[in-house]
């Protein structure tokens, strides 16, 4: 099977029926993307599919084939991607297992929404848990993204 | 006595000395935090200076600095070296982190009792000031001048008088050959000079996690490593009746099966048995657990009904129990008569439900073990996988990875001894991974409990005798067995240590046997004890018609040192001594103060579907204060619009983590109060997962905390627990002001808030 993740193009053997997020950590060692609930419930394991996010722990492999993926370990060489200058600058992380589900979250939104609400964040992220509680500040932090975005500083 | 009996009989008490400082007053500092190890070296300890075993400096100026208590979230990697790199004056720019392995040189690593900065604020002030004056005196040599006219800033040695400087990489080979410091010649800067103490920074591990680079437990890879995922008994203490495991073997990527022994009493933190599947991935793995095919015999346990539990133990302390504090005569005074207000708070089993579920990865080789795993307690990790190997403890190394959370529940190393116990029988790497649903089925539960309240007021509505009485679920039960009471710790948390101006007082403490595994959860059994006496005393200020916070004022009294001893109470303070970390009603009367300057409580004006509701508490012997807003939706629930915390941890070392904890603490004590709840029926847990575990997440977690802190300029103690259970009483009670209904059963949502 030939998966592109990061631009990178990989040929995987592996069962289509497995989820996207077990071929990620697993057989490819991107462990950026965290498994956390298996369910979809929780977001930990949230990538992109051709830019929109995807819970990776219960999306087959198969489903992702041939398809754009970018995993957290992709979004810039060197965590200069303005969402992810946001979160350093507003010091959001607590134990950090959730964040990577939460930023590509959040860069998923600010492409659909460049100038997102309360609500829209709201609506966007509150299938991403934390169990830390950094609620307050990856909101926050959403908001100087968006800022960094606007300003062409990204 | 054989090996094995040795072991044991070593794991017992290892074990029993490695749950915290709750349980013994066990010795928390190494006997000389300069002694050398001829152990597993660091780069720390390898390096040309090295005065201390967190602390080395190489000859390129390099400086290492080892964290040997666990990162779970609270920033501890990062706080415990800014101290050290503070006194040394070091360049952050060339300091390294190194994770301490398990290792009794680093003295206590049960990362839990929010007691790192409190017991080794000193040690890393120590090691930086003995690298620093060693440094200082090489350089004196050097340049033939009074060290006394040397200062240093940013690893450079300057004598200001003859304008010369030297790098610190210049003169650590010459430092290295002079003795380390005796601790009591050690000078240390003044609070004016400190670079780090007191100032934000960003924490050492920020970048990596935004990169996801950041390797947990989880992440843990070696080469030949096979993955197994584990069936445990459903019900506590059960064994394997029979296994049909042909369907698992069949599954694509399945290697093998492998039964677990069944643990035998008391359960500690052994493996609770079972079935392991091991496979080529950890999907494999999951896949074949679903097809296994197993008969358990479930043991007495299976007779455990929460619900029924639940309602015993409010009868238990509904009659006269175990007296732990006695103060004065309260039996005489409520005999007195005069307005007496009765209350009975209950609350449910939690499960800590970290983000990360528990893994660990084990290789066994020659005898050795050794263990990569997220954990809190590195030390009992490798007493553990000894016990179940069979192998002494200096045979286990124990490296200890970022945690994705913990909360008390990765203090408890039963998955690593089921990766190590897995190894062995593989003879190759072995990675354990739990699923959600095994973490929520299989946890050390935070206990359910009851607590009835009793008190008669005199002049002004003030309490002239209060009852407070408890029962639940005790932690001993997971060390002793059969016990059904509690060790003394945890009756210390907000039912013996009340705190109030109150001339009678007494508590009790109920039995109550435990058939699951419990075990402690972030505040442990404050998060009860407290959100119990903390509504209460909002009742008392309601019955007594009075300002709740002007009410709270009042009976704390003037403030003073509270004598506990004198109460018949063997206080255990968070394992701290009382002379330098009492309990002082000054300190939690300055929190209530400023929560309400800072809330401008005065103007919070209840009604109309709003609420605002105040309690402090000092736990972990810092002292906190909430404010809580809530804001009724009309429809049976609320929102949360806003939290103030108020915290006095004497000094806070690196605020933003601090701020960080309080914020934290607040949305967690929201969501647990209002959807926390572990049930269990037949003896099995019926939650398994976040559909019906619910957690605190965005849209209902508090949309804004405040955080201010009060600078008592008292030694520095910890915050990742205090912040939680003024939160949940807090709460209670600003639903009360906004609905006039009292939350007396834990979590809100079995009641309809309107």
């Amino acid at each position: 099977m030939k998966l592109t993740v990061n631009g990178t193009a990989h040929d995987v053997s592996a069962p289509p029926e497995m989820p996207l997020l077990w071929v990620l950590r697993d057989l490819l060692g991107l462990t950026g993307t965290k498994f956390g609930c298996g369910i979809a419930q929780c977001g930990a394991c949230t990538v992109q599919l051709e830019g929109a996010p995807l819970r990776s722990c219960v999306t087959p492999v198969s489903a992702a084939a041939g398809k754009r993926i970018t995993t957290i370990e992709g979004l810039s060489k060197d965590g200069s991607h303005p969402v992810q200058r946001a979160w350093a600058e507003l010091d959001v992380v607590q134990c950090g297992y959730c964040q990577s589900g939460q930023i590509m979250a959040a860069v998923a939104l600010l492409a659909a929404k460049p100038a997102p609400t309360d609500a829209d964040i709201d609506a966007a992220l509150s299938g991403n848990i934390c169990r830390c509680g950094t609620y307050q500040r990856i909101r926050a932090a959403i908001k100087t993204a968006a800022n960094l975005r606007k300003g062409g500083r990204a | 006595m054989n090996l094995i009996e040795n072991v044991s009989r070593r794991h017992f008490l290892g074990t029993t000395l490695s749950t915290g400082a709750f349980v013994l007053a066990a010795q928390v500092l190494p006997k000389s935090a300069f002694a050398q190890d001829p152990g597993v070296r660091t780069r720390a300890q390898g390096a040309a200076l090295n005065p201390s075993v967190y602390l080395g400096i190489e000859t390129d100026g390099k400086i290492y600095i080892i964290t040997h208590r666990s990162e779970m979230g609270t920033g501890i990697r990062t706080t415990l070296p800014l101290v050290a790199a503070d006194e040394l004056d070091a360049d952050w720019s060339f300091v390294t982190i190194e994770q301490g392995l398990g290792d009794t040189k680093y003295g206590d690593q049960n990362t839990d009792g929010s007691r790192s900065i409190r017991d080794f604020y000193d040690a890393f002030r120590r090691a930086g000031a003995a690298a620093r004056s060693m440094l200082v005196s090489a350089a004196a040599a050097r340049w033939k001048v009074p060290a006394s006219e040397i200062t240093v800033q940013n690893s450079i040695l300057i004598h200001a008088k003859s304008n010369r400087r030297l790098a610190f990489a210049t003169v650590v080979a010459d430092a290295a050959k002079l003795p380390v410091p005796k601790d009591e010649d050690l000078k240390f800067k003044s609070k004016a000079d400190l670079n780090f103490v007191g100032k934000e920074r960003e924490i050492y591990d920020l970048r990596d996690i935004t990169t996801g680079k950041a390797a947990f437990g989880l992440d843990t890879f070696r080469e030949g490593m096979v993955y197994a995922s584990i069936e445990h008994p459903p019900v506590v203490g059960g064994s394997v009746k029979s296994l049909d495991d042909k369907a698992a073997l069949a599954v694509k990527g399945v290697r093998q099966t492998v039964t677990l022994p069944a643990p035998k009493p008391p359960l500690m933190f052994q493996s609770l048995g079972g079935v392991a599947v091991i496979a080529d991935n950890t999907w494999a793995a999951f896949k074949g657990r679903k097809a296994l095919k197993v008969e358990w015999n479930d043991g007495a346990n299976a007779s455990f009904e929460s619900e029924a539990y639940k309602a015993q133990l409010i009868a238990t302390v509904g009659k006269p129990q175990k007296v732990v504090r006695n103060l004065g005569n309260v039996d005489a005074e409520f005999a007195k008569g005069g307005k007496v207000i009765e209350a009975t708070y209950s609350t449910p089993m939690l499960a800590h439900a970290a983000m990360e579920p528990p893994a660990a990865v084990a290789e066994f080789k020659d005898g050795k073990c050794e263990v990569w795993t997220s954990t809190q307690n590195p030390q009992a990790a490798q007493e553990t996988v000894a016990a179940a190997l069979g192998i002494y403890k200096k045979n286990v190394t124990c490296h200890v990875t970022l945690l994705g959370g913990g909360f008390g529940r990765k203090s408890k190393p039963d998955f690593a001894a089921e990766a190590a116990y897995l190894s062995k029988q593989l003879g190759k790497p072995v990675k354990v991974v739990w699923n959600r649903e095994d973490d929520i089925k299989f946890d050390f539960y935070h206990a359910t409990a009851a607590v009835y309240h009793k008190a008669v007021l005199g002049a002004n509505g003030k309490p002239t005798a209060m009852l407070h009485r408890s029962a639940f679920q005790p932690i001993a039960s997971t060390f002793a067995g059969d016990v059904e009471y509690p060790l003394p710790f945890e009756l210390d948390l907000a039912l013996t240590d009340a705190p109030y101006d109150v001339p009678n007082i007494r508590a009790e403490n109920g039995p109550a046997r435990a058939q699951v595994r419990i075990g402690w959860f972030r505040a442990v059994t404050n998060n009860f004890h407290f959100f119990a006496l903390g509504s209460f005393m909002d009742e008392l200020a309601h019955a007594a018609g009075r300002d709740p916070l002007e009410y709270l004022l009042d009976t704390l009294g003037p403030g003073k040192v509270l004598d506990l001893k004198a109460q018949g109470v063997e206080y255990s303070n968070y394992g701290a001594p009382y002379d330098k970390y009492p309990i002082d009603t000054r300190r939690l009367r300055r929190v209530l103060e400023v929560a309400g300057e800072k809330s401008g409580w005065a103007k919070l004006k209840s009604g109309n579907g709003k609420g605002y509701g105040i309690a402090a508490h000092r736990s972990f012997n810092t002292y906190v204060a909430s404010v809580v807003h809530v804001e009724m939706d009309g429809r049976g629930g609320f929102r949360v619009p806003r939290i103030d915390q108020v915290v006095d941890c004497g000094v806070a070392i690196n605020p933003d983590r601090v701020r960080s904890q309080m914020e934290g603490a607040a949305v967690m004590g929201v969501g647990l109060a209002r959807t926390g709840e572990i049930t269990a029926a037949n003896g099995r847990i019926v939650q398994s997962n976040f559909d019906k575990f619910q957690v605190a997440r965005m849209s209902d977690a508090p949309y804004q905390v405040n955080v201010h802190f009060v600078e008592s300029g008292a030694l520095p103690t910890g915050v990742g627990e205090p912040g939680l259970p003024p939160v949940i009483a807090a709460l209670g009670n600003a639903l009360y002001a906004a609905t006039g209904k009292r939350a007396r059963e834990l979590p809100l949502s079995k009641m309809k808030w309107t």
